[in-house]
């Protein structure tokens, strides 16, 4: 097998990057990542709509948590933090829970450093001169088992049961095999099977939370969707050939492979456990991608029948078709063809196909979602705003 | 002839129609040994690989995914009208 290799980073961990990050603490200085973004194209520049107008503690652990993570990320080597100065997650707050992030770290606020045209400016040259700190940083031998892949899925169809998340899932205990962790979430997609992931269960007490968490996405979608809870299983969905909610949510949690689950963990937690990992995280793709990313993953793998081009801005995004058609029309946005399942490519090849890829990810080839710069940051919230 | 078939865990009573077969044709997936569809079956569905008694369960991703409510023989179209779910029985 060949050598993969990452950027090593504090408390032994490696990044498969090393991205100057410039990330906005709150929506309000979006126009200003915006500016610097036009500057500085080489950095990776994130706006996004939170920071601020929500006050539950929920929201508040998730919006410093997730916020605090895309800091800590491994795959970024420094940090650019451009905060208003008023909002609730500004840079003051922030910094306790980053300043251990062990990289260069600079932080502009508009309200202090003369606007947001002069903190653009500041923020632009801050950039510039972290990417040209960060650049000669040599790349090292990584170590399997400090790799965490998340493994995603969207935009499904009725073979994303059959031909791509099997195919994810074949990856997935490949792997655990070589020692790293798989981490997945989109709890409403687990619901009905909370009998099979238990039972893969390290101990009793994972078991319960597995049991938990399934129990309570199931209580919220009925709570939220009333009658039309039972549209989790579609009319569409059986004429795909999904008989039961067991069966498509197997379709889903398959993506995770077969081995034994270690550790449950919260949306956007890092996991301290090797192998497999479950996160309690929602289905929507935007939110499930930040949560699997402020968990430290370095890499993901996502399948789509539908065909979604969505990236993530610190993370590798491998697509995955589950059909030859999505694939021919979605060519530019999509790595992989699990499609090819059904022109008689055998699983163990493909398989074999998505590591190789995966391998020379990790090493530095860019997937399409790179290449196109898709890149889409929202996370989960449960309050209303005010 | 390719595979029109597939077998996603070794402990599955099911595979699965990779497009839509024929009555009559013969299901081919790796690692089971050939045998004819006896009803059409459209792509993405389930065929038996056994015959299956009622009551007994169905096996995919290696896991129960439903119980059989009729007896369901070797090449028959596994789907609503001869299983129910284990949970949220209509």
């Amino acid at each position: 097998m060949r050598e993969i290799s990452g950027y090593e980073r504090v408390r032994g961990r490696y990044g498969i990057r090393n991205h100057v990050l410039v990330l906005a603490t709150v929506s309000c200085v979006n126009g200003v990542i915006q500016r610097i973004s036009r500057e500085v194209p080489e950095a990776v520049c994130v706006p996004h709509a939170h920071g601020c107008g929500r006050g539950g503690a929920r929201d508040m652990q998730i919006l410093f948590r997730v916020l605090s993570g895309m800091v800590h990320h491994p795959n970024v080597g420094a940090v650019v933090l451009i905060g208003l100065g008023c909002e609730i997650s500004n840079t003051k707050s922030l910094v306790p829970f980053i300043e251990n992030a062990g990289k260069p770290l600079e932080i502009f606020n508009v309200q202090e450093h003369g606007g947001a045209r002069q903190t653009a400016q500041k923020g632009a040259a801050a950039a510039r001169r972290l990417l040209a700190e960060i650049k000669g940083q040599p790349r090292v031998s990584l170590p399997w088992d400090q790799l965490l892949v998340a493994m995603e899925c969207g935009g499904s169809d009725a073979m994303s049961g059959v031909t791509a998340n099997v195919a994810l899932g074949a990856v997935s205990d490949w792997l655990v095999q070589k020692g790293a962790t798989v981490i997945f979430g989109e709890n409403t997609e687990m619901i009905g099977t909370a009998h099979v992931l238990a039972r893969r269960a390290k101990n009793e007490r994972v078991a319960k939370q597995i049991e938990k968490l399934i129990d309570e996405a199931e209580k919220r979608t009925q709570e939220v969707m009333g009658n039309l809870a039972s549209w989790v299983i579609s009319p569409g969905n059986m004429d795909g050939g999904m008989s039961t909610i067991a069966e498509k949510s197997m379709g889903c949690i398959f993506k995770g492979g077969t081995t034994t689950i270690n550790q449950v963990v919260d949306y956007g937690e890092a996991p301290t456990e090797k192998g497999l990992v479950l996160q309690d995280g929602p289905g929507y793709d935007a939110d499930s991608m930040a949560g699997l990313a402020a968990s430290g993953s370095q890499l993901m793998f996502f399948s789509t029948g539908r065909g979604t081009p969505v990236g993530f801005p610190t993370l590798p995004v491998i697509k995955v078709a589950s059909n030859s058609r999505i694939y021919e029309v979605m060519e530019d946005d999509l790595d992989i063809n699990a499609g090819s399942l059904v022109e008689g490519k055998l699983l163990e090849d493909l398989r074999a196909q998505m590591v190789d890829l995966m391998i020379r990810v990790i090493n530095g080839e860019r997937t399409k979602a790179e290449v196109n710069g898709m890149d889409v940051f929202a996370f989960m919230t449960v309050h209303p705003p005010f | 002839m390719k595979n029109n078939a597939l077998l996603i865990h070794p402990g599955d009573n099911v595979a699965i129609a990779l497009r839509n077969l024929g009555s009559g044709e013969e299901v081919k997936a790796k690692e089971v040994e050939g045998f004819p569809a006896l009803q059409d079956i459209p792509a993405s569905h389930k065929i038996a690989l056994r015959d299956i008694p009622a009551g007994e369960e169905i096996i995919k991703y290696g896991e129960i995914v439903a119980v059989c409510t009729k007896d369901i023989k070797k090449g028959e179209w596994v789907h609503t009208h001869n299983l129910e779910s284990k949970r949220w029985r209509k």
